[in-house]
């Protein structure tokens, strides 16, 4: 027996539902249809009333849960695309991130974002938006990168007092797969080192726990030992993690598939520089997708983001160094 | 909560110059008399926020609600314990009405630590949650959904849902989030009662620059609500067809959408001096004074004696003097005792550097 990513998610949606009648899901098509990616599936008859279909008016979804979320409630928004929460930016911004903080009352609400590129998914449906929420102040931003974190991580998320945007990766939904769903987690905010090794600190998250996963297996065979960390957690940021780890190395890179201004690889390279210039043996360096929008064609797509390849390159040179 | 479509009834258009509803004799002396005593207090308050304004007291802006007051305070009278009011920019007399102490209102203009947003947020950005008072954020359009969502958790907790009330001007009807909203309380058929104050001018933008239909109550078709139109600067009509709105939402007829006519009788805040007004709107029907039309229709129907309506005047003027020095004597916020975290959850704080 084996479960995926997906069904991950949707397995911790069905155990957040039954165990706290506070709970519901609101999102296009999660209803009877089980949503554009069956994260739901099967929910809404499992839960009558408590998974519902909304208007195409992510403003709306988002500000009502909102208003749920200061009544008691737990909402579970999907987002049908990570991509058109932008239209629900406000709310998320500037209403449910700066509730607690103006008014004492705390806005629970869970956001799902079906985040990153597949292969021909193009400009609209393809972006990844962790940087975006991370900037403003009162959002929990969370990347989870396996199946396992897919699962504890949507459990947390929902019982966590603060907006969380959880970034589920599409990339990862089908195929990647675990024996069984986790009995107990490191707790939000901590990273993981996904990898030890002595010679390089690479630390990514998400998807490209996997594409820096292979890289690592490549560069083991020419003899360096990479040490992986998966950060899980975009905001907060487990900079001690990842400080520890550069302690032991000397070298970092960090690679996102965000989009590379101002975003999570810029941050943990400034906390690095500011915080550890002098664990450095090398500048570091950081590897992200190309500042264009995502492109269409699998061939351009492929070029666009960075891959098991363009790491290896990129963590050769800072251990050429 | 997902409806089947065949049980909505037809949605109704109301409130012409003939509707037999608005007969002074439905009204309740005693009503209108509060109401007025409210609108009142909302304008001495007002007046005290702009002197304190001109004092140099008031950091940012200074925003009035004069000319809305009859409409605001008509709303918020129709408001039971458990209902949700979400109010916007001009409603100091509905905020008043729904229980709003005149100290939390000052507080919020002044930024006091004591008042309920703490400094953190100032003059029309208050309200206390917990009470059912939801505080407005400033991109229009956003507070409806919230509304809509408090009902919704309401109806999921299986609790009474009584009725949520709103505000907007006609400027925030343009925002695709007022439209999303009012759609979503029309799909879940909400209790939303949502009032459009027509003031003729968003900002300095004439209505003409908003919006091409006749009236904005035309949209009440198009959402599938009721609608009802009033002539924002009569207290009794506001009070009579918010009565009735209200009303048709708690007995399940879903969202109610009133578009009041009337001027704002002031600037956007104290720093505008509305130069942009048409002078013959003011001298219009829809550019008197709703308080001392209120005081004239009150005397003339016999609700109200000339002595009692001036000595409701010189009461509320104490009442208002009193809050004015208990709050002035409030401290500052201190930036060494704020809490600079944003985050409800303490184990998830980043040490802020």
């Amino acid at each position: 027996m084996s479960i995926t990513y997906l069904e991950a998610i949707r397995e911790a949606q069905a155990r957040a539902l039954g165990e706290n009648p506070n709970v519901y899901i609101y999102g296009q098509d999660v209803g009877d249809f089980g949503g554009a990616f069956k994260a739901t599936k099967g929910l809404a008859a499992q839960f009558p009333g408590r998974v519902i279909d909304a208007p195409i008016s992510e403003d709306a979804i988002v500000g009502s849960a909102i208003g749920a979320a200061i009544q008691g409630m737990r909402p579970i928004i999907e987002m049908q695309f990570a991509d058109f929460s932008t239209v629900g930016l406000n709310q998320i911004v500037n209403q449910a991130a700066t509730y607690y903080w103006r008014t004492n009352v705390p806005c629970p609400i869970t956001i799902r974002l079906p985040c990153g590129g597949t292969s021909g998914s193009g400009p609209f449906h393809s972006q990844s938006l962790e940087a975006v929420y991370a900037h403003f102040p009162g959002l929990v931003v969370l990347t989870p990168a396996t199946v396992e974190d897919a699962y504890s991580m949507l459990l947390d998320a929902v019982a966590i007092d603060d907006p969380v945007i959880f970034c589920e990766h599409k990339f990862l939904y089908y195929h990647l797969k675990a024996e069984k769903l986790p009995t107990g987690a490191l707790p939000v905010g901590k990273a993981r080192i996904a990898r030890a090794g002595r010679d390089l600190t690479l630390v990514t998250y998400s998807a490209m726990l996997h594409e820096s996963l292979a890289a690592a297996e490549e560069l083991a065979t020419q003899g360096y030992q990479v040490e992986i960390v998966d950060l899980r957690s975009i905001k907060p940021l487990d900079t001690d993690t990842v400080m520890a780890s550069v302690a032991r190395t000397g070298r970092l890179l960090c690679v996102g598939e965000a989009w590379p201004w101002g975003g999570v690889t810029a941050e943990v390279i400034a906390r690095v520089v500011s915080e550890g210039f002098d664990l450095l043996d090398a500048p570091p360096q950081r590897l992200n997708a190309k500042d264009t929008p995502i492109p269409f064609h699998p061939r351009l797509w492929a070029a666009h983001r960075p891959t098991a390849q363009s790491i290896t390159a990129a963590a050769r040179n800072v251990l050429n160094y | 909560m997902q409806r089947l479509v065949e049980a909505v009834p037809p949605a109704a258009v109301t409130g012409g110059p003939n509707d037999p509803v608005l007969r002074p004799s439905a009204l309740d002396p005693s009503q209108l008399r509060l109401a007025y005593r409210w609108v009142l207090l909302a304008r001495l308050l007002d007046d005290k926020t702009a002197a304190l304004y001109r004092s140099g007291l008031v950091p940012g802006g200074a925003f009035l609600s004069k000319g809305q007051e009859a409409l605001s305070v008509s709303l918020a009278m129709q408001l039971q314990p458990g209902d949700i009011y979400a109010p916007l920019i001009r409603d100091t007399a509905g905020r008043l009405a729904f229980g709003e102490t005149i100290q939390d209102a000052l507080r919020s203009c002044i930024g006091s630590p004591l008042g309920p947003m703490r400094g953190r947020d100032g003059n029309v950005h208050r309200g206390r949650p917990k009470d059912g008072y939801l505080p407005m954020i400033s991109h229009l359009g956003a507070i409806p959904s919230v509304v809509n969502g408090a009902l919704i958790a309401r109806r999921l907790q299986g609790k009474p849902m009584g009725i949520g009330a709103t505000c907007i001007g006609d400027g925030g009807t343009s925002t695709g989030a007022f439209h999303e909203a009012m759609n979503q309380a029309a799909v879940e058929r909400l209790p939303l009662v949502m009032v459009v104050a027509d003031n003729q001018y968003a900002y300095s933008t004439h209505r003409s620059r908003q919006f091409a239909c006749d009236s904005l109550l035309d949209r009440a078709v198009g959402y599938g609500v009721d609608g009802h139109a009033v002539d924002g600067t009569d207290l009794a009509a506001c009070m009579q067809v918010m009565d009735r709105a209200a009303r048709r939402a708690r007995e399940g007829c879903g969202p109610q959408l009133i578009v009041a006519n009337l001027l704002r009788l002031c600037g956007h805040g104290e720093h505008d001096d509305a130069s942009y007004v048409d002078p013959a709107l003011k001298e219009s029907h829809v550019g008197r004074d709703c308080v001392k039309a209120a005081a004239d229709w009150l005397i003339a129907h016999g609700m109200a004696a000339p002595g009692e309506l001036s000595k409701m005047q010189t009461d509320v003027s104490a009442e208002l003097e009193k809050a004015v020095d208990e709050i002035l004597r409030d401290p500052a916020p201190d930036p060494n005792v704020e809490k600079w975290t944003a985050l409800a959850t303490a184990a998830l704080r980043e040490n802020a550097s």
